[in-house]
């Protein structure tokens, strides 16, 4: 485990991922009550990943996302209630309720979703990097995705073409070893995904992913690189997801001992080990720290529950942006 | 009106484009240094730099997709697909993401993007490279569909389509290029909402697009000389198709002909007669007849191309079958 350097910031960090894992927790649970429908992939386990790599980015910034992007919207700042609104798919969620768990977007703090088709995002990502540096601004582009998505052709095309123009794009791998239900080394024959970047002349690392502070680390490296002009940079992060793909996954393709193995890697109790270890952390502080959030929990869904449905006349409203202009 | 070539209008389009507005770039394969597959973009790359003239990897889901993302990010690509065969490997990112966004976002995005693309036989290239499937396209709500077919079409509607907020998909007939045209000097823009009516007529509406007009305005020349007169419609815009046009001219002539060069079964041309039917069944004198592609994959030699493929004489034999002759 990596040192702390600040209090508040590692007690900050503590509060995010215990953010996500109390709002999946509780999503879960609205599942089973039938208040969110639809796919709901949640991503207890891997909450290190999200929380360490977010505060390494500038408000500016662009994030991209997949269909497992709860925490990630969290911790980038937008607030619990629209993303539980979008959940219950309310017209006060974060998208109107168009999109659901998969589709988180927040134009205001340039979340480009939540795109739910594997590997489908790396392109956009590229794309906003290519605007960046054409308008000769400072900003980059976050793009996560999962190890399901190196075996796409838009993985390599676009570490290709991020590479070769030098785009200030992260290509942001949160492997957390299974496509759905497929290993890695089932679907890989390198299933070292850092060395893959070799062949794109890309820089690469592979960190902990069920360490924060390595996550932050890895990812504060990564940023001050891209952000210097000098291209893309890839991080794999190595993180496992703890609950099942989705809520339909009867998990047939992993041993109850291996996830019970990674359990005991569970990157939150971790964390709070090393915060009492350095006198940061009190039963208190926890105390304090999980009440607020079962407030803010209870809050959001009080939000949600009070949302308005979208009315049906706007049911085809934004297909186009308003009124088609002519030439 | 001066005489110039389709592909001399696409140039001139994409050089004002680029002009104009210094947020337009132009991407795709060979678009640079080889000038353009059809030499639309000759010149360009010394005319206006490697930023904005970039020629890409042979990556198209990618290419398109970072099409997207620079329209997300402020910027107004113009993305050249090279032929619409090869766009089947970014269809992910056309439907899934260009046409989605908008809408699933809850209207937080919009995505200015122009994606031009060469479609149609009728060069012997062939199964892989003749293809039309720009019907294909029409069917997706979210995106504009073009499909310039007179010279000063493709000359404008490239620039009206950057103004548009939403991904527009522009097609191109490969048959087109090198023929001329009288370009309207005096169109110095196109609006994207009409039909338009190519030539008038009372006895007959032939419906088209694209590279098809110029198949339907020869027959329409001849079946003259039989003293049938033929009205043809360009329908220009397949989405959102301007039905109201169409229905105008067959509610005249009350007899309808739809010439598409896409495959027959769940062409285009269907939807259109769909929509006749919906709108002027009893203004009809006969069913809604159609000349299509014929079913298989474009041949390579010439004979069987053409045979393959509307041409003036079917049209002009599916109008005699529907009026009686």
């Amino acid at each position: 485990m990596t040192h702390v350097v600040d209090r508040d910031h590692g007690l900050e960090l503590l509060r995010q991922m215990l953010r996500i894992r109390r709002f999946e927790e509780k999503c879960a649970e609205l599942y089973s009550g039938g208040k969110i429908r639809g796919f709901l992939h949640l991503y207890i386990g891997e909450e290190a990943v999200a929380v360490g790599a977010m505060p390494c980015f500038e408000p500016d910034d662009a994030i991209v996302g997949t269909y497992r992007e709860h925490g990630h919207a969290l911790v980038r700042g937008t607030p619990m209630g629209p993303l539980m609104a979008e959940l219950y798919g309310k017209a006060n969620g974060c998208a109107r309720g168009r999109g659901g768990s998969m589709h988180f977007f927040d134009a205001a703090r340039h979340f480009y979703g939540g795109l739910a088709i594997v590997g489908g995002g790396l392109p956009v990502a590229v794309g906003l990097a290519l605007a960046d540096h054409m308008q000769q601004r400072r900003r980059v582009t976050a793009c996560f995705f999962g190890d399901g998505a190196v075996a796409e052709g838009e993985f390599h095309e676009s570490l290709n073409l991020a590479a070769l123009w030098r785009l200030p794009v992260l290509f942001l791998c949160e492997n957390n070893l299974y496509a759905m239900g497929t290993a890695l080394g089932r679907h890989q024959s390198q299933p070292d995904i850092a060395r893959k970047a070799d062949a794109y002349a890309i820089p690469a690392e592979a960190v902990n992913g069920m360490d924060v502070l390595a996550v932050e680390a890895a990812t504060r490296k990564a940023v001050d690189f891209v952000r210097a002009g000098q291209g893309p940079y890839l991080l794999e992060y190595r993180t496992y997801r703890f609950r099942a793909h989705s809520m339909y996954d009867a998990e047939l393709y992993r041993t109850k001992g291996e996830v019970a193995q990674w359990k005991q890697r569970d990157p939150i109790p971790l964390f709070q080990q090393e915060l009492r270890a350095q006198g940061y952390l009190t039963d208190a502080d926890l105390d304090n720290m999980e009440t607020a959030i079962t407030a803010e929990i209870a809050e959001a869904v009080s939000y949600a529950e009070m949302g308005p449905w979208e009315p049906l006349e706007d049911l085809t409203k934004d297909v186009y942006t308003g009124v088609r202009r002519q030439a | 009106m001066a005489k110039i070539t389709y592909r001399e209008a696409v140039r001139a389009g994409l050089r004002e484009a680029l002009q104009s507005d210094p947020r337009v770039f132009l991407m795709g394969e060979d678009v640079g240094k080889y000038g353009g597959t059809y030499a639309c973009s000759k010149g360009f790359l010394e005319e206006f730099g490697p930023e904005r003239i970039r020629d890409t990897p042979l990556s198209e889901s990618t290419f398109v997709g970072a099409g997207i993302g620079a329209a997300l990010g402020g910027m107004r690509p113009i993305v050249e697909v090279m032929t619409v065969n090869f766009s089947l490997l970014a269809l992910d990112q056309i439907v899934n993401n260009a046409a989605t966004i908008r809408h699933m976002s809850g209207g937080q995005f919009s995505i200015p993007l122009v994606v031009r693309m060469a479609t149609g036989a009728g060069r012997q290239v062939a199964a892989q490279h003749s293809h039309s499937l720009e019907g294909w396209y029409a069917h997706i709500p979210g995106i504009t569909v073009l499909a310039p077919a007179t010279v000063t079409d493709a000359r404008r509607m490239l620039l009206a389509a950057l103004q548009e907020p939403d991904p527009v998909f522009i097609f191109e007939h490969a048959y087109l290029y090198p023929l001329e045209g009288e370009l309207d000097e005096s169109a110095l823009s196109v609006d994207l909402t009409q039909a338009a009516v190519r030539r008038t007529g009372t006895d007959i509406s032939l419906i088209t697009f694209g590279g098809s007009l110029w198949k339907a305005l020869g027959a329409a020349d001849q079946l003259a000389q039989e003293g049938i007169s033929a009205e043809v419609v360009d329908l220009r815009i397949l989405r959102p198709l301007d039905i109201s046009t169409v229905l105008t001219s067959v509610r005249k002539t009350h007899r309808a002909v739809v010439i598409d060069e896409g495959w027959r079964t769940g062409s285009f041309a269907a939807e259109v007669s769909a929509q006749i039917m919906e709108g002027v069944f009893y203004d009809l004198d006969g069913p809604v007849a159609r000349v299509c592609s014929v079913e298989v994959p474009i041949p390579y030699p010439k004979h069987l191309e053409d045979a393959a493929l509307p041409q003036p004489e079917k049209i002009i034999q599916a109008v005699h079958s529907l009026m009686g002759r």
